[in-house]
């Protein structure tokens, strides 16, 4: 089974994350790592390939990532987890790229490298736009099992939970397909010793524009079907009330929402 | 006048109030057409003449119930083909934004999502959206084809405004394919509203201190006919089911009044609640940084504060 699953590097939550003067996201200034979703989507494609391996079957799980140089990082990490090879579609020509055109490039990677089996995060750190197992799905004409807290392959079939707002939807389709996980789903290992020695030796291929068969004028900040018109700071909120508990403090509280008229 | 389409949630017969808000909305840049897929638009069309839709185009096949997400971004796409539409509003849900991105590359039109409002402007809408955990204001806009914005729920208040929802049969043009839904298990949260669409949240944090103390969290929610919400410290811990996590991994609210009760404010916590309209806090440490955010807080023991709250609440209905 050809398992590939899509990472993505993120700018750290805890860091000061900012956009750069032509509104896309500064990933050179401040560390970046794993979406942290993302690491449950890896850990999803190797017990799946541990699961058919045990049954006796093939199975192997390819990175792939979209990103920068620094990208490599998260790479490695991946590998270290227990990943086979990676793939790295790298090229300046990609930079200021929107969704739609992201899914375009990483379908014409996928493209390339085949699949049974496309695992993604439900969605990033950064963006939080939770499109892009929709998107590729759609492009790719497989179906999409997206939103899953549980997953089960049998043979060719692959059944999820699918979290809803208020409960779940059991969901069945056949593969090939584009699954998304979310939070929780597994608990993702940590890379061994043994793991991130392997990691040095393992396979990774970088992919330009030219090698992916991407049309540069469909990808980067041209390529764009979106545009950010301007970005601000958010002022801080202006300083509210804060008060000590004295034995008051929930008739304080009351008193607030009544002048708010929430009570 | 310029059509703006707007895909209906709902529950049955059911509109949720998100969908009100968007035919609200809709309202500033033309005339709003409601999009139904399923059963109960006979019955809900009264309420969505209220707030101001001019047709509702209804497809009653059971494979928008069958199938996930691929037939409803079908249907837009081919509306989006007969109608040409000025733009087309979703629910920033998780399954509104999958709708808009698989409909975004059926028609090759720029997709924004989570938008906080929405204007006119020159060269087309533009969108406000609140990035980085709400720390930086962004403006954006669709360069390319039709506009496709996925609001998030409370960003408007819907406002009545008569129209004539004037019912208009369609039907998919092809079968529906896909991952097919076998099971529906929907958790029974009783009276309490929508997480996403409350106009009051109260969430509790680790000082609650396990899952019998954030009872009271469910007493006050009660008392205010809000939604609960949870710490990922409390989801992480058990003490509250995970899909009721407010968070950067979790949901994203928005809501009128935001309580964080016993909650200490980290960033992965901020990204999910920053944008509310009116926030509370009680917490024991002066420091929490949620006192930042706050327009009001008590620094005490939520056991002490909350009972006596419930009382006050109590006395004033």
């Amino acid at each position: 089974m050809n398992i590939v699953v899509l990472v993505k590097q993120v700018p750290d939550t805890w860091a000061e994350r900012k956009l750069t003067a032509d509104g896309t996201l500064d990933r050179a200034s401040v560390d970046g790592l794993i979406n942290e979703l993302d690491e449950y989507a890896i850990e999803e494609g190797l017990q799946i390939a541990e699961a058919q391996r045990a049954a006796g079957g093939e199975a192997e799980v390819t990175i792939v990532t979209m990103g920068p140089e620094k990208a490599a990082e998260s790479i490695r990490k991946a590998l270290s987890m227990g990943a086979d090879k990676a793939v790295h579609l790298l090229d300046d020509g990609l930079a200021g790229s929107d969704a739609l055109s992201t899914s375009y490039a990483l379908a014409q990677v996928l493209g390339q490298t085949g699949f049974d089996l496309v695992i993604c995060g439900s969605e990033s750190t950064d963006a939080r736009m939770g499109v892009m197992a929709a998107m590729l799905a759609e492009r790719l004409g497989v179906p999409q099992v997206s939103l899953a807290n549980k997953v089960e392959i049998d043979g060719s079939a692959i059944r999820i939970r699918r979290v809803s707002e208020d409960g779940y939807f059991e969901v069945e389709s056949t593969l090939p397909a584009v699954v998304s996980v979310v939070e929780k789903i597994n608990e993702p290992r940590y890379p061994s010793f043994k793991g991130i020695m392997a990691a040095k030796k393992k396979p990774v291929q970088t992919m330009s524009l030219a090698d992916a068969g991407i049309d540069p004028a469909l990808v980067g900040l041209g390529g764009a079907a979106t545009e950010v018109v301007d970005h601000t700071q958010r002022p801080p909120r202006e300083a509210g009330t804060i008060v000590k508990d004295e034995g008051d403090g929930g008739v304080k509280v009351a008193g607030f929402l009544a002048a708010r008229k929430f009570i | 006048m310029a059509e703006i389409l707007v895909l209906a949630e709902h529950v049955d017969d059911d509109v949720k109030k998100v969908t009100l808000e968007l035919i609200t909305l809709a309202r500033r840049f033309g005339e709003p057409s409601v999009v139904w897929t399923g059963p109960g638009a006979e019955q809900a069309q009264a309420r969505c003449a209220e707030y101001g839709a001019a047709k509702v185009y209804v497809a009653a096949d059971a494979a928008f119930d069958d199938y996930v997400v691929a037939p409803a971004a079908e249907l837009l796409a081919q509306l989006v083909r007969e109608k040409s539409p000025a733009l087309v509003l979703l629910a920033g849900t998780a399954q509104g934004k999958e709708v808009a991105g698989r409909l975004a590359v059926k028609i090759d039109s720029g997709v924004l999502t989570d938008a906080v409002d929405l204007q006119p402007g020159d060269d087309g809408p533009v969108a406000e959206q609140s990035a980085f955990g709400g720390a930086t204001i962004v403006h954006s806009r669709v360069r390319r084809g039709t506009p496709i914005v996925a609001m998030r729920p409370n960003a408007v208040a819907p406002e009545p405004s008569p129209g004539a929802a004037e019912l208009s049969q369609v039907s998919l043009a092809s079968e529906a394919t896909g991952a097919r839904v076998t099971n529906r298990v929907v958790a029974d949260r009783g009276e309490r509203p929508d997480l996403t669409e409350a106009s009051i949240v109260v969430s509790g944090g680790r000082g609650t201190g396990g899952a019998e103390g954030f009872q009271i969290i469910e007493t006050l929610a009660d008392s205010l006919n809000a939604a609960v919400g949870a710490s990922r410290a409390v989801t992480d811990a058990g003490w509250y089911p995970h899909q009721f996590q407010v968070g950067q991994t979790g949901k994203t609210v928005s809501p009128q009044l935001y309580m964080a009760i016993g909650i200490s404010g980290a960033i992965q916590h901020r990204a999910g609640m920053q944008t509310s309209k009116t926030i509370i806090a009680v917490n024991k440490d002066p420091e929490a940084p949620i006192f930042e955010l706050a327009d009001f807080g008590v620094v005490g023991d939520l056991f002490k504060v909350v009972p006596q709250l419930l009382e006050e609440i109590e006395k004033r209905k």
